[in-house]
Protein backbone atom coordinates (compact mmCIF):
# COMPACT_ATOMS: atom_id res chain seq x y z
CA UNK A 1 0.00 0.00 0.00
CA UNK A 2 1.61 3.25 -0.93
CA UNK A 3 1.33 6.27 1.66
CA UNK A 4 0.86 9.89 0.40
CA UNK A 5 4.30 12.05 1.99
CA UNK A 6 3.20 14.01 4.58
CA UNK A 7 4.41 17.28 5.62
CA UNK A 8 6.33 16.96 9.27
CA UNK A 9 4.57 20.49 10.62
CA UNK A 10 1.33 20.29 9.61
CA UNK A 11 0.84 16.68 9.17
CA UNK A 12 -0.74 17.69 5.86
CA UNK A 13 -0.69 15.23 3.08
CA UNK A 14 1.93 17.08 0.97
CA UNK A 15 1.23 17.40 -2.74
CA UNK A 16 3.44 18.17 -5.56
CA UNK A 17 3.09 21.54 -7.28
CA UNK A 18 3.86 22.10 -10.61
CA UNK A 19 6.87 24.04 -11.29
CA UNK A 20 6.51 27.94 -11.96
CA UNK A 21 8.72 29.64 -14.98
CA UNK A 22 10.58 31.43 -13.06
CA UNK A 23 11.39 28.05 -10.93
CA UNK A 24 12.27 26.02 -14.21
CA UNK A 25 14.51 29.35 -15.47
CA UNK A 26 16.66 29.28 -12.27
CA UNK A 27 17.11 25.33 -12.96
CA UNK A 28 18.11 25.68 -16.30
CA UNK A 29 20.45 28.19 -15.12
CA UNK A 30 21.89 26.39 -12.63
CA UNK A 31 21.96 23.07 -14.64
CA UNK A 32 23.54 25.04 -17.40
CA UNK A 33 26.46 26.55 -15.34
CA UNK A 34 27.07 23.40 -14.09
CA UNK A 35 26.96 21.78 -17.42
CA UNK A 36 29.17 24.49 -18.66
CA UNK A 37 32.05 24.15 -16.02
CA UNK A 38 32.05 20.45 -17.10
CA UNK A 39 32.60 21.06 -20.63
CA UNK A 40 35.59 23.64 -19.63
CA UNK A 41 37.18 20.93 -17.67
CA UNK A 42 36.85 18.62 -20.88
CA UNK A 43 38.15 20.77 -22.67
CA UNK A 44 41.47 21.35 -20.54
CA UNK A 45 41.58 17.18 -20.65
CA UNK A 46 41.58 17.22 -24.52
CA UNK A 47 43.86 20.29 -24.67
CA UNK A 48 46.38 18.43 -21.92
CA UNK A 49 46.30 14.55 -23.05
CA UNK A 50 46.64 16.37 -26.83
CA UNK A 51 49.81 17.28 -25.10
CA UNK A 52 51.08 14.29 -23.20
CA UNK A 53 50.47 12.18 -26.76
CA UNK A 54 52.42 14.57 -28.99
CA UNK A 55 55.07 14.59 -26.55
CA UNK A 56 55.14 10.81 -26.31
CA UNK A 57 53.27 10.08 -22.71
CA UNK A 58 51.05 7.79 -22.88
CA UNK A 59 50.72 6.97 -19.69
CA UNK A 60 47.36 9.66 -19.22
CA UNK A 61 45.52 8.88 -22.50
CA UNK A 62 43.35 6.32 -20.86
CA UNK A 63 42.35 7.97 -17.49
CA UNK A 64 41.72 11.84 -18.94
CA UNK A 65 39.64 9.61 -21.24
CA UNK A 66 37.95 8.31 -18.79
CA UNK A 67 37.29 11.45 -16.57
CA UNK A 68 36.10 13.50 -19.92
CA UNK A 69 33.37 10.14 -20.14
CA UNK A 70 32.47 10.82 -16.78
CA UNK A 71 32.12 14.48 -17.34
CA UNK A 72 29.97 13.56 -20.53
CA UNK A 73 27.80 11.28 -18.72
CA UNK A 74 27.00 14.07 -16.07
CA UNK A 75 25.78 16.13 -18.76
CA UNK A 76 23.73 13.73 -20.12
CA UNK A 77 22.20 13.13 -16.56
CA UNK A 78 21.36 16.58 -16.15
CA UNK A 79 20.04 16.97 -20.00
CA UNK A 80 17.64 14.32 -19.16
CA UNK A 81 16.79 15.98 -15.71
CA UNK A 82 16.02 19.65 -17.47
CA UNK A 83 14.01 17.80 -19.74
CA UNK A 84 12.44 15.55 -17.07
CA UNK A 85 11.18 18.68 -14.99
CA UNK A 86 9.90 20.27 -18.67
CA UNK A 87 7.74 17.73 -19.43
CA UNK A 88 6.36 17.00 -15.53
CA UNK A 89 5.04 20.72 -15.56
CA UNK A 90 2.59 22.13 -17.63
CA UNK A 91 3.82 25.63 -19.80
CA UNK A 92 3.40 28.50 -16.85
CA UNK B 1 4.39 21.65 -24.89
CA UNK B 2 1.44 20.82 -25.56
CA UNK B 3 -0.25 23.17 -23.15
CA UNK B 4 -1.54 26.15 -24.36
CA UNK B 5 -1.91 29.37 -22.65
CA UNK B 6 -3.32 32.36 -24.38
CA UNK B 7 -0.16 35.05 -24.65
CA UNK B 8 -0.30 37.86 -22.19
CA UNK B 9 0.91 41.17 -24.49
CA UNK B 10 3.33 43.79 -22.80
CA UNK B 11 0.29 46.37 -22.97
CA UNK B 12 -2.19 43.68 -21.32
CA UNK B 13 -4.43 44.52 -23.81
CA UNK B 14 -6.69 41.29 -25.33
CA UNK B 15 -5.48 39.36 -28.75
CA UNK B 16 -7.82 41.05 -31.00
CA UNK B 17 -6.94 44.22 -30.24
CA UNK B 18 -3.02 44.16 -30.94
CA UNK B 19 -1.37 44.78 -34.10
CA UNK B 20 -0.85 42.73 -36.86
CA UNK B 21 3.10 41.77 -36.61
CA UNK B 22 2.25 40.92 -33.04
CA UNK B 23 -0.48 38.29 -34.29
CA UNK B 24 2.00 37.32 -36.90
CA UNK B 25 5.10 36.22 -34.41
CA UNK B 26 3.21 35.92 -30.67
CA UNK B 27 7.02 35.53 -29.06
CA UNK B 28 6.57 35.22 -25.18
CA UNK B 29 10.09 37.05 -24.21
CA UNK B 30 10.06 34.67 -20.98
CA UNK B 31 8.97 31.56 -22.95
CA UNK B 32 11.80 32.20 -25.52
CA UNK B 33 14.59 33.09 -23.28
CA UNK B 34 13.92 29.45 -21.41
CA UNK B 35 13.83 27.86 -24.82
CA UNK B 36 17.53 29.39 -25.58
CA UNK B 37 18.89 28.67 -22.72
CA UNK B 38 17.68 25.42 -22.58
CA UNK B 39 18.77 24.58 -26.65
CA UNK B 40 22.38 26.09 -25.17
CA UNK B 41 23.13 23.55 -22.96
CA UNK B 42 21.83 21.11 -25.26
CA UNK B 43 24.40 22.13 -27.55
CA UNK B 44 27.20 22.17 -24.33
CA UNK B 45 26.14 18.69 -24.06
CA UNK B 46 26.40 17.72 -28.03
CA UNK B 47 30.15 19.62 -27.27
CA UNK B 48 30.91 17.42 -24.67
CA UNK B 49 30.22 14.25 -26.67
CA UNK B 50 32.76 15.68 -29.20
CA UNK B 51 35.22 16.34 -26.47
CA UNK B 52 34.95 12.30 -25.76
CA UNK B 53 35.15 11.67 -29.31
CA UNK B 54 38.31 12.93 -29.34
CA UNK B 55 39.59 11.65 -26.38
CA UNK B 56 38.60 8.70 -27.79
CA UNK B 57 40.17 9.43 -30.85
CA UNK B 58 43.94 10.04 -29.17
CA UNK B 59 43.50 6.63 -27.29
CA UNK B 60 43.56 5.15 -30.67
CA UNK B 61 45.84 6.93 -32.36
CA UNK B 62 48.42 6.36 -29.06
CA UNK B 63 47.23 2.56 -29.71
CA UNK B 64 48.56 2.95 -33.42
CA UNK B 65 51.50 4.45 -32.35
CA UNK B 66 52.68 1.41 -29.88
CA UNK B 67 51.63 -0.75 -32.60
CA UNK B 68 53.99 0.55 -34.85
CA UNK B 69 57.10 0.10 -32.59
CA UNK B 70 60.17 1.78 -33.00
CA UNK B 71 61.31 2.92 -36.46
CA UNK B 72 63.58 0.88 -38.65
CA UNK B 73 67.01 2.34 -39.11
CA UNK B 74 67.87 4.57 -42.13
CA UNK B 75 71.09 6.13 -43.59
CA UNK B 76 70.71 9.53 -43.42
CA UNK B 77 73.63 10.58 -45.15
CA UNK B 78 77.75 10.17 -45.01
CA UNK B 79 79.88 12.18 -42.70
CA UNK B 80 81.54 13.24 -45.58
CA UNK B 81 78.75 15.15 -47.24
CA UNK B 82 78.09 16.95 -44.18
CA UNK B 83 80.30 20.15 -43.55
CA UNK B 84 80.33 21.58 -40.23
CA UNK B 85 77.51 24.16 -39.86
CA UNK B 86 75.79 22.21 -42.59
CA UNK B 87 71.82 20.97 -43.28
CA UNK B 88 70.55 17.77 -44.27
CA UNK B 89 67.16 17.29 -44.29
CA UNK B 90 65.55 14.13 -44.59
CA UNK B 91 62.22 12.08 -43.82
CA UNK B 92 61.90 9.82 -40.41
CA UNK B 93 60.29 7.59 -39.66
CA UNK B 94 57.13 8.54 -42.20
CA UNK B 95 57.77 9.96 -45.57
CA UNK B 96 55.62 13.07 -44.12
CA UNK B 97 58.06 13.62 -40.85
CA UNK B 98 60.28 15.84 -42.32
CA UNK B 99 63.55 15.69 -40.09
CA UNK B 100 66.52 18.05 -39.76
CA UNK B 101 70.50 17.53 -39.58
CA UNK B 102 73.06 19.51 -38.33
CA UNK B 103 76.98 19.70 -37.39
CA UNK B 104 77.36 22.60 -35.24
CA UNK B 105 81.10 21.55 -34.62
CA UNK B 106 83.34 18.86 -36.17
CA UNK B 107 82.52 16.38 -34.02
CA UNK B 108 78.40 17.51 -32.71
CA UNK B 109 75.51 15.37 -35.11
CA UNK B 110 72.56 16.14 -34.12
CA UNK B 111 68.61 15.63 -35.40
CA UNK B 112 65.49 16.47 -34.75
CA UNK B 113 61.84 16.51 -36.40
CA UNK B 114 61.74 19.90 -38.57
CA UNK B 115 58.23 20.52 -37.67
CA UNK B 116 58.25 23.62 -34.69
CA UNK B 117 55.51 22.06 -32.33
CA UNK B 118 53.19 24.99 -32.41
CA UNK B 119 51.51 25.00 -35.74
CA UNK B 120 53.90 22.92 -36.91
CA UNK B 121 56.04 25.18 -39.44
CA UNK B 122 59.81 24.03 -40.38
CA UNK B 123 62.13 25.45 -38.03
CA UNK B 124 65.42 26.66 -39.23
CA UNK B 125 68.98 26.15 -37.92
CA UNK B 126 70.93 29.10 -36.69
CA UNK B 127 74.72 28.32 -36.00
CA UNK B 128 75.33 31.66 -34.61
CA UNK B 129 72.82 31.99 -32.00
CA UNK B 130 72.98 28.07 -31.75
CA UNK B 131 69.61 28.04 -31.87
CA UNK B 132 66.54 26.56 -34.35
CA UNK B 133 63.97 29.21 -35.40
CA UNK B 134 60.73 28.74 -36.32
CA UNK B 135 60.10 32.05 -38.76
CA UNK B 136 56.44 31.76 -38.81
CA UNK B 137 55.43 32.67 -35.01
CA UNK B 138 59.03 33.37 -34.07
CA UNK B 139 59.70 29.94 -31.90
CA UNK B 140 62.83 29.41 -30.99
CA UNK B 141 64.31 25.94 -29.76
CA UNK B 142 67.81 25.15 -28.27
CA UNK B 143 70.10 23.49 -30.65
CA UNK B 144 72.25 21.66 -27.88
CA UNK B 145 68.38 20.23 -26.47
CA UNK B 146 65.58 20.65 -28.89
CA UNK B 147 64.24 22.59 -25.64
CA UNK B 148 61.61 25.32 -26.86
CA UNK B 149 63.47 28.24 -25.47
CA UNK B 150 61.18 31.31 -26.61
CA UNK B 151 57.84 32.01 -28.70
CA UNK B 152 54.94 30.02 -28.58
CA UNK B 153 55.99 26.15 -28.49
CA UNK B 154 56.29 24.69 -25.18
CA UNK B 155 57.23 21.19 -26.27
CA UNK B 156 60.87 20.24 -27.64
CA UNK B 157 61.00 19.04 -30.81
CA UNK B 158 61.30 15.08 -31.47
CA UNK B 159 64.75 14.06 -30.98
CA UNK B 160 66.28 11.67 -33.76
CA UNK B 161 68.53 9.38 -32.10
CA UNK B 162 71.86 8.73 -34.04
CA UNK B 163 74.73 6.50 -35.00
CA UNK B 164 77.53 6.41 -37.20
CA UNK B 165 78.65 3.40 -38.94
CA UNK B 166 81.50 3.43 -41.60
CA UNK B 167 81.58 6.83 -42.13
CA UNK B 168 77.71 6.95 -42.67
CA UNK B 169 75.19 8.62 -40.06
CA UNK B 170 72.20 6.69 -39.78
CA UNK B 171 68.66 7.62 -37.47
CA UNK B 172 67.83 4.98 -35.07
CA UNK B 173 64.34 6.18 -33.30
CA UNK B 174 62.32 9.19 -32.44
CA UNK B 175 62.54 10.44 -29.31
CA UNK B 176 59.75 12.53 -27.63
CA UNK B 177 59.20 14.44 -24.72
CA UNK B 178 56.83 16.84 -23.08
CA UNK B 179 59.39 19.14 -21.64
Amino acid sequence: MSRMPVNNLTGMARTRRPLTRPQRMTMVYGILCIVLMLVVLQLWLLTATMNAFLGGDSAVIWPAGGASAVCLLLNLGLLRYLYAIEHSTPEQ
Amino acid sequence: MSHHHPIVAPDKQPEDQQPQWRKDFPIEVAQDDYVARRDFTKFLVLISGGFVTGQVWIGMQNWLRARRGQPPVFRITSLDELAVAGTVTFKYPGPHDDCILVRPTADTLLAYGQKCTHLACPVIPDYEDKCFHCPAHHGVFEMSSGRAIAGPPRRPLSKITLQIRGGDVYATGVELSTV
